[in-house]
């Protein structure tokens, strides 16, 4: 279904579930003769495809040494950029976080026509350009629309401001928690629910007792791959914004800003910053996995 | 139909969907909506300008030449990684996953340093006459990096369980091991790997943060669609904008229904063996 098609990381959507059970039955071994060098010549590929460009952001990093790095910091603009975008990350993460236990818990709890279909259209965010994504909340939300002008009248400003950013990146960080654990809720079928249902826990009591501390990890997963989404978010921010300095200015958005004013070292401090962040959340997300043992696929 | 065990069903699912059409399908709807609440000429005029036509040629020749590049790439390296045990393995392995991590912009800036005439690749490349920045390649090589995990991580797990005696069997056969690999292996992989290159394709047709600093964005050479569509909302032509991204939605889509075809034989084909 689609819902397994558009994973942002693959390894656990090409994975059907049974295969989790089933023996390992490829060993891998150490390369002989001329397979050494078949080896070789995928890590130099993959070096120069992807290492080369990382690299070359921490290298740029810290071209006019330490205190080049750091000097990005004490912009105030900057400083601006990156209280926003934490602002976002936050908002972005406690919206996802509470449709994503909604949606999961109805998808794997409940039986009803059309189950695939609401799949596939949480799903959708995942397979929409941002530039679309950020041009269909534009256009629903900006001046030229009935309720971006009921809006405006009201004292709103949506577009071109926090709101718009903030519903933009919704939009694009819309499916992950919901995926990760309806993914897993389903796995788990009902028993446990309806045996905490039976013995008198309430609905909430059983979804905050038996339900939630069972799914803490893919939860976890979940949020830490909708929170690096949504710090890194250019696409649909960028067309939403507005662009306004010290304002509607976001890191990745600042990071263009001083890219295009030829300011190279401050551009790519943020950019190796924000890198950290979201390469560390990435590797949160493999820790996990590992620890669940949830993906084999990889080992 | 079974009566639910658990309560609350109407309320769950009633707020589920209300809240996916607001935030998800009334947005998407009115993207359709604006344009098609054009004129046919209004429409022509913004889908068949020779402006509109260069970007759609780029943005899908460079798309589907940079996921075919991932296939190739992404099918070779997912082959290492599943078959040898060395040193730099865990390191390769993380590395995949890289242009997933990076946030499009970092990406962005990084590539076209990196391949600029002063840049650590750049400078060897246009040595030999080669250029790369604010060229088609450059689009075309932005778009096979960030399409590059998903064939590594859709090719990967296939090739993981492909169960062994497949190949004992071909060898005691009296096959040797290139055309094991071609008569034997690579039939069973190819679902995965065209999953794996519809999966790059739809990612490369939206990809916009990656492209637009190593592209130099000249009109009619270096414009891909995403790019041509901020531009016509930075001149107020929503409409415009509109009819343009409706175009990619519709790949989009289509794609999809590619991949979800795929993905389902794919795990028919698995569960049988």
């Amino acid at each position: 279904m689609i819902a397994e098609a558009v994973a942002p990381i693959f390894r656990e959507a090409a994975l059907p579930v049974e295969a989790a059970h089933r023996p390992a039955v490829r060993s891998s071994r150490r390369p002989r003769g001329l397979e050494g060098a078949a080896v070789a010549l995928a890590v130099l590929c993959v070096a120069g495809l992807i290492l080369l460009p990382l690299a070359c952001v921490f290298a740029e990093a810290f071209s006019a040494g330490s205190s080049g790095f750091t000097a990005v910091f004490s912009d105030e603009y900057a400083r601006d950029a990156i209280v926003l975008t934490l602002q976002i990350a936050a908002i972005t993460v406690v919206a996802n976080t509470l449709f994503g236990i909604l949606a999961a818990w109805t998808i794997a709890k409940y039986r009803f026509p059309g189950k695939a279909l609401l799949l596939s259209a949480i799903d959708l965010p995942l397979s929409v350009s941002p530039v679309v994504a950020g041009l269909a909340i534009l256009l629903t939300v900006g001046v030229h629309s009935p309720l971006g002008a009921w809006l405006i009248g009201h004292g709103m400003r949506v577009a071109f401001a926090p709101p718009g950013i903030a519903l933009a990146t919704i939009f694009v960080t819309f499916p992950y928690v919901a995926r990760e654990l309806a993914a897993f809720l389903q796995e788990q079928g009902r028993e446990l629910e309806e045996a905490a249902l039976s013995l008198g826990a309430s609905l909430w009591q059983t979804l905050w007792h038996v339900t939630l501390p069972n799914a803490r990890w893919a939860l976890l997963n979940g949020i830490l791959l909708c929170n690096a989404r949504a710090m890194g978010e250019f696409g649909a921010v960028s067309v939403i914004s507005g662009r306004i300095r010290g304002l509607t200015d976001t890191v990745p958005l600042h990071i263009e800003i001083l890219y295009n004013e030829d300011a190279f070292a401050a551009a790519f401090a943020l950019a190796a910053s924000l890198a950290c962040v979201t390469i560390a959340l990435t590797l949160g997300r493999s820790w996990i996995e590992r620890k669940t043992g949830g993906h084999p696929s990889v080992e | 139909m079974a009566r639910d065990s658990i309560p609350g069903r109407s309320l769950a699912l009633g707020t589920t969907v209300t809240l996916v059409t607001l935030l998800v399908l009334i947005p998407l709807a009115v993207v359709g909506l604006t344009a098609g609440g054009m004129s046919g000429e209004r429409l022509s005029a913004a889908l068949l300008s020779p402006r509109a036509l260069a970007a759609f040629r780029l943005t899908f020749g460079a798309s589907l030449a940079a996921a075919a590049l991932d296939v190739v790439l992404g099918t070779y390296v997912a082959w290492i990684l599943v078959h040898y045990r060395f040193a730099g393995r865990p390191l390769l392995d993380a590395l995949v996953d890289i242009p997933l991590a990076l946030p499009t912009a970092v990406t962005g800036i990084a590539l076209a340093t990196l391949y600029s005439a002063h840049g650590w690749a750049g400078r060897v490349l246009e040595a030999h006459g080669l250029h790369v920045a604010y060229t088609a390649l450059g689009v075309g090589l932005a778009l096979a990096f960030v399409g590059f995990p998903f064939v590594v991580r859709t090719v990967q797990p296939v090739l993981a369980t492909l169960p062994v005696d497949l190949d004992e069997a071909a060898a005691s056969l009296g096959a040797d091991r290139s055309t094991t690999i071609v008569r034997v292996t690579l039939p069973l992989l190819v679902p995965s790997m065209l999953a794996g290159f519809a999966l790059a394709l739809a990612r490369a047709l939206g990809e916009y943060g990656s492209v637009i600093f190593i592209s130099g964005n000249m009109p009619l050479r270096t414009e891909i669609v995403p790019l041509l569509i901020v531009t016509r909302l930075e001149e107020f032509d929503y409409q415009g904008a509109a009819a343009i991204a409706t175009v990619l939605l519709l790949a989009s889509f289509g794609l999809l229904l590619a991949i979800n075809t795929l993905q389902r034989r794919l795990t028919v084909a698995r569960s049988g063996t």
